[in-house]
């Protein structure tokens, strides 16, 4: 079944330089494969777009059923030259919860 | 066991919190941050205009307010306020809270060393860029080293009641007291870490108990008088989060999660002057109400080389904004763009980034963002950014005119002509560390 990302985790983004970094963090352990499987760099990519011009790189926290993703060159420069309302990237975290992704299972039971 | 808590999670967060901090339950170090990237360079200027300033002048007078309580229950104070004058920032301290003795760490403001370390052969090329140095020397405004928690240790062995440093890091506030107490060295790579982790899950302050939160976040209690965080830290490395009971806010598992994600880079590989910490080591466990316990972290050696905080003048911006009302509120702030635009050009002025964003529409989520498709009111908000400082100026005239010549329905003037800003960018470069010595001074 196809669900939003939102419905099985949260999210934190921030800042450095002009990179913006989105935490993905499941609500249940259970999920995490699917998240493994489902949100790939590439899939992160396309769904930002043009908002983001350099690549994507992904990271594993299994530990903290968490992946850590890097967006480079997704801030307009960053910091002090971005002349974006979002400089920091605080809300890209947010705009990655609407993401589809196919789950086996209905994610409440 | 100490209890190390964090009351600032950057120069302008809640006046209240340190206070409320030292006041409503126990605590034996108050960390404060005070210094995001480019903050050096805003301090280097004040202190060019008047050399008695150059730190956080919000710094000494909250020392002096919370003094009392400092004095009775033996709370030491940490903090990277000193900018580019931590000995002013001292002295300042002493002068509003006299009977307080601070020590202050110095050697990390390398602004005069930048040409010896150019002919030593350092090419400081910028980290993110890999750009060599040289273009941007002469408008270099600050440079400083990132110190780590030793040095601030062994400011806290002085017996000082306020340790003030320049551009320490910021998990080094939280670090440095469990280094002075219990006495951990260089090669404890797996408590360093430890207290790194630490220090980065309280260094954003309440964004670790409930703050910015998205896990249920409207029944996360008692948001007007949030607690601020608290690491109560063991000398084997493990340690809780917590903070003061019948404080707002929440501590759990998700909370800590979403600020150890929070501006993280590679996981296994968070890289500070003290060690490399291993955020896929880290186990977290509810512990009870608003406690989380963590353990098990691993690091390993610290690098060979420091970090450069440079910060530099890269030309001049300028954002404007304009409101436009339901009918068709999208299309006229379209139209409001596209005329600008036209006679920016029409005037031949150049800018290296024109950047049209409409608040209630894109501005947050770009292509991302839910349609709307007959929005109330559309906010433009036109900013431009160039080298040419008249250029940008005369963009700042170019929006309320609109107001009387363009789309109709236009409001949201009333602030006037937006300020053209400089711009003082960043550049990170790594030097040997046995360029960057440090040394303790008490001031009392």
């Amino acid at each position: 079944m196809k669900i939003r990302l939102g419905e099985i985790a949260h999210t934190r983004s921030g800042d450095k330089g002009d990179t913006c970094n989105i935490g993905v963090i499941v609500f249940d352990e259970r999920h995490y494969p699917a998240l493994v499987r489902e949100v790939t760099a590439e899939r992160v990519k396309g769904h930002f777009g043009e908002m983001v011009k350099g690549e994507v790189e992904r990271f594993e926290l299994p530990n903290l059923g968490a992946l850590n993703f890097l967006l480079h060159q997704a801030l307009g420069g960053g910091g002090t030259v971005s002349l974006r309302t979002d400089a920091q990237g605080k809300t890209f975290g947010a705009g990655l919860l609407s993401l589809e992704i196919e789950l086996p299972e209905p994610a409440h039971e | 066991m100490i209890r190390i808590a964090n009351g600032q999670g950057f120069w302008g967060d809640w006046l209240e919190a340190p206070v409320r901090l030292v006041e409503q339950g126990p605590i034996d170090y108050l960390a404060l941050d005070y210094l995001a990237e480019i903050t050096m360079s805003i301090l280097q200027k004040q202190k060019e205009a008047d050399p008695k300033l150059g730190y956080a002048r919000d710094f000494p007078p909250l020392v002096a307010r919370i003094a009392p309580r400092l004095r009775e229950r033996g709370i030491k104070v940490i903090a990277n306020a000193g900018g580019v004058n931590p000995v002013a920032c001292a002295r300042e301290v002493v002068r509003l809270a006299p009977g307080l003795k601070v020590a202050v760490v110095l050697g990390d403001d390398v602004f005069g060393r930048l040409d010896a370390f150019l002919a030593k052969g350092y090419p400081m090329r910028d980290m993110d860029t890999g750009e060599p140095i040289a273009p941007i020397r002469g408008r270099i405004l600050s440079a400083n080293a990132y110190i780590g928690a030793f040095p601030l240790a062994e400011a806290l062995a002085t017996g000082a009641h306020v340790v003030i440093a320049g551009r320490s890091t910021d998990t080094a506030l939280t670090l440095a007291p469990m280094v002075h107490e219990f006495g951990w060295a260089e090669s404890d790579y797996d408590k360093l870490a430890a207290g790194t982790i630490a220090g980065h899950i309280i260094e954003c302050g309440a964004q670790c108990t409930g703050g910015n939160c998205q896990v249920d976040w409207q029944s996360i209690p008692g948001m007007a008088d949030i607690g601020y965080p608290i690491i109560e830290a063991q000398p084997d490395g493990s340690f809780h989060v917590t903070k003061h009971e019948g404080t707002g806010g929440r501590v759990s598992s998700d909370t800590v999660k979403e600020q150890l994600l929070y501006e993280l880079g590679d996981p296994k590989n968070y890289i500070t002057p003290d060690c490399i910490a291993d955020f896929t080591s880290i186990r977290l466990e509810d512990a009870g109400p608003d406690r989380v316990r963590v353990s098990g972290i691993e690091g390993g050696k610290r690098p060979p080389s420091l970090k450069l905080s440079i910060a530099y003048a890269n030309g001049w911006k300028a954002v404007g904004t304009l409101v436009y009302s339901w009918p068709q509120a999208i299309e006229k702030a379209r139209a409001a763009d596209r005329i600008v635009r036209q006679r920016l050009a029409d005037l031949g002025l150049a800018f290296d980034e024109i950047a049209t964003e409409f608040l209630g529409w894109n501005a947050c989520h770009g292509p991302v963002a839910p349609p709307n498709p007959d929005p109330p009111e559309i906010q433009v908000r036109i900013g431009v950014r160039g080298s040419d400082r008249k250029a940008v100026d005369r963009f700042t005239r170019e929006l309320i005119p609109l107001v009387l010549n363009g789309p109709p329905g236009a409001t949201g003037f009333g602030e006037g002509r937006p300020p053209v800003r400089e711009i003082v960018a960043y550049w990170s470069a790594l030097v040997p560390r046995e360029e960057i010595s440090t040394h303790v001074e008490v001031i009392e």
